[in-house]
């Protein structure tokens, strides 16, 4: 068989094909100076607003990796919770067993990629809903084996040696450019994996899975590639988790309300966007922070705006800045019309 | 515990995650919706029948005759506003949908309820059990909801293979646009399905209160309890969830039988297992009836 020619399309010399925008080329600079404002940091402002701080990072980590994962790939996990536990009980074994708990952190994340491999076959055999269901169980798995460990604390935790001899301030301000470390890592590992081939295939899957594998796109592969890395997201934001709270409790980070945080930031903020995760992070939090006193309530107003967002305003948030054209992190290209 | 009456107890504590998993099933194959909500509405269903009730000591089984009514008009109202509005769009809006509304659900139950556990009193059939022998003990009430999963399934089958009405719901399973161009009005079918499903929600959650004392935050189990029953049993077949079901809850009590601390996990693992060398479930159909 001979190979036909593929006929060139006509060059149409007005239109260009770009990914980045004004906007974005721009919005460099301004978050480099964010971020070294934000190293800077534990010199000038108190402990409190490093902790907080720390606090929010581990959400924005969540919430952007899970964004990538649902957002991109399609996978609804609601058992991300299983690696965030994973991150912190690494941590916790690795500094009962002579490491520094900072050292620990990245070990501990990238085990987190390790054990997916497993899981994502058995999961990956489920699709959609069950997909999401079979995450959960594979995450109450580890919760109840993890907790028939004795040396790891039981059912209660335990605390997270090595961080005793480190003088207070600087303990907050290590914590502190650790998790300002792995969350700027998430955000650049996401931005650079959906540049990649790997979220072109994405997009393509996510836009129709079944011509996106007729014209050759690995899509498994793709997936399994986004759902290690998410792993490794969650299982940093676990680690960091160890470390800021001192101790490891069972409850808490294999907790399913983590899930709920993650999804409730993606939707408020924008479902499949870079920028959404961000600006839903910092709503979400600040609500959290407001409505805390009111208990339960602020998970009732929260989870209700979620869905009414989910059903109503698809594109959350940072769908309504997108209507303007504002877009600050493109992993798309657009077609732009040179000749007006 | 011996080892006969933790098979017997087992197979007994399969028909209520049969019960469970019914609805779970239905609501998938027929609207296309995964309820992350299943476990949390079952929980709510008990707690409806603690409100409904004039007192704590009256007899559960009269809320029998108002909590599935209600749940069957609740399940189709929520069909024909919110669950078919994310359905239209996308079947991942659904799943973000109902987790928020499982979250919402539980949260709105601690606040109403408190954190305390409660139950369900239905007098002396709660402990009253027959004795096979010296060591198996079959209790009536456990009995009783093997028998109610059965007949729900059952039930639902026949329903399904032999009404008018089943026959609509099953051709929009099938192909709900070929449905809705021979005339079958999709929105009222997948309403009704809703209903039905919801019901059942309703019967296996007070179910489960008669059983074991619960708690706003006793829906997650249930739910990855009734889940687990339908991939063992197979997607989209009602016979194998009840097989599920009691796979499940074989491997739950022969766990604990081994070691008290391990009941829930073992059933988890063998779900695990399945999913591993069978991932098509024990007895896969094709499409419901």
């Amino acid at each position: 068989m001979t190979q036909t020619p593929v006929a060139t399309p006509p060059a149409s010399p007005h239109v260009r094909v770009r990914r980045s925008t004004r906007a974005s080329r721009w919005s460099l600079v301004p978050a480099l100076v964010v971020l070294a404002i934000l190293g800077y940091l534990p010199y000038i402002a108190g402990q409190g607003t490093t902790s907080l701080l720390v606090d929010f990072f581990i959400l924005l980590t969540l919430g952007v990796t899970w964004n990538m994962l649902a957002g991109y790939a399609g996978l609804v996990s609601v058992g991300q919770q299983a690696y965030i536990g994973v991150g912190a009980y690494g941590v916790l074994w690795l500094a009962q067993h002579g490491f520094e708990p900072f050292v620990a952190l990245p070990i501990a994340a990238v085990f987190c990629a390790v054990i997916a491999v497993p899981i994502s076959w058995l999961v990956f055999r489920l699709r959609g809903g069950y997909f999401a269901i079979g995450t959960w169980a594979v995450a109450e798995v580890l919760s109840l084996l993890t907790i028939r460990d004795s040396s790891l604390g039981g059912g209660t935790g335990t605390n997270v040696p090595g961080l005793n001899g480190f003088d207070p301030t600087v303990l907050g301000a290590y914590t502190y450019w650790a998790a300002l470390a792995v969350v700027v890592s998430a955000l650049a590992g996401c931005y650079l994996l959906l540049r990649s081939r790997v979220g072109l295939a994405l997009t393509a899957v996510r836009d129709d899975e079944v011509a996106a594998r007729n014209v050759g796109v690995r899509v498994p592969r793709a997936k399994r590639a986004v759902y290690l890395a998410a792993a490794v997201g969650a299982g940093g934001a676990g680690a960091l988790l160890a470390i800021s709270q001192l101790n490891v409790e069972p409850q808490n980070v294999y907790g399913v309300q983590w899930s709920a945080y993650m999804i409730f930031v993606v939707l408020i903020g924008g479902i499949g966007t870079l920028e959404g995760p961000i600006l839903g992070t910092i709503v979400f939090f600040v609500l959290q922070r407001t409505l805390a006193s009111y208990g339960g309530w602020y998970l009732i107003i929260v989870g209700t705006v979620a869905v009414v967002m989910a059903v109503w305003m698809r594109k959350g948030m940072w769908g309504l800045a997108e209507r303007f054209g504002l877009r600050l992190f493109p992993v798309g290209y657009r077609v732009t019309d040179e000749s007006r | 515990m011996n080892w006969a009456n933790a098979i017997v107890q087992g197979l007994l504590l399969g028909g209520l995650f049969a019960l469970f998993a019914c609805g779970l099933s239905l609501l998938f194959g027929v609207i296309g919706v995964i309820n992350l909500a299943h476990g949390d509405l079952a929980i709510l269903g008990a707690y409806v029948a603690i409100a409904i009730l004039p007192s704590t000591h009256t007899n559960a089984l009269w809320a029998l005759l108002f909590v599935p009514p209600i749940f069957a008009a609740f399940g189709y109202v929520s069909q024909r506003t919110l669950l078919q509005r994310s359905l239209d769009n996308g079947p991942l809006t659904t799943l973000l949908v109902t987790f928020g509304l499982s979250v919402v659900l539980q949260n709105a139950l601690l606040e109403g309820f408190s954190a305390d556990s409660h139950s369900l009193s239905i007098g002396k059939l709660a402990t009253d059990a027959f004795r096979v022998n010296s060591t198996i003990a079959i209790s009536y009430l456990r009995l009783g909801i093997l028998v109610v999963a059965i007949t729900v399934l059952a039930g639902v089958q026949l329903f399904l293979a032999r009404t008018s009405t089943g026959r609509q719901i099953r051709a929009v399973a099938d192909d709900g646009e070929a449905a809705a161009i021979s005339g079958v009005n999709t929105r009222h079918i997948t309403g009704i399905a809703a209903g039905i499903a919801f019901l059942t929600v309703a019967l296996a959650g007070m179910a489960f209160g008669t059983y074991a004392q619960f708690a706003p935050t006793s829906g997650s189990n249930l739910l990855l309890f009734a889940f687990e029953a339908v991939i063992i049993g197979g997607l989209g077949s009602l016979w194998g969830t009840l097989a599920g079901g009691c796979v499940l809850g074989l491997a739950q009590t022969i766990g604990a039988q081994i070691d008290p601390s391990i009941g829930t996990l073992s059933g988890h693992l063998v779900f695990l297992a399945v999913l591993a060398v069978r991932p098509s479930g024990l007895l896969p159909a094709k499409a419901f009836g």
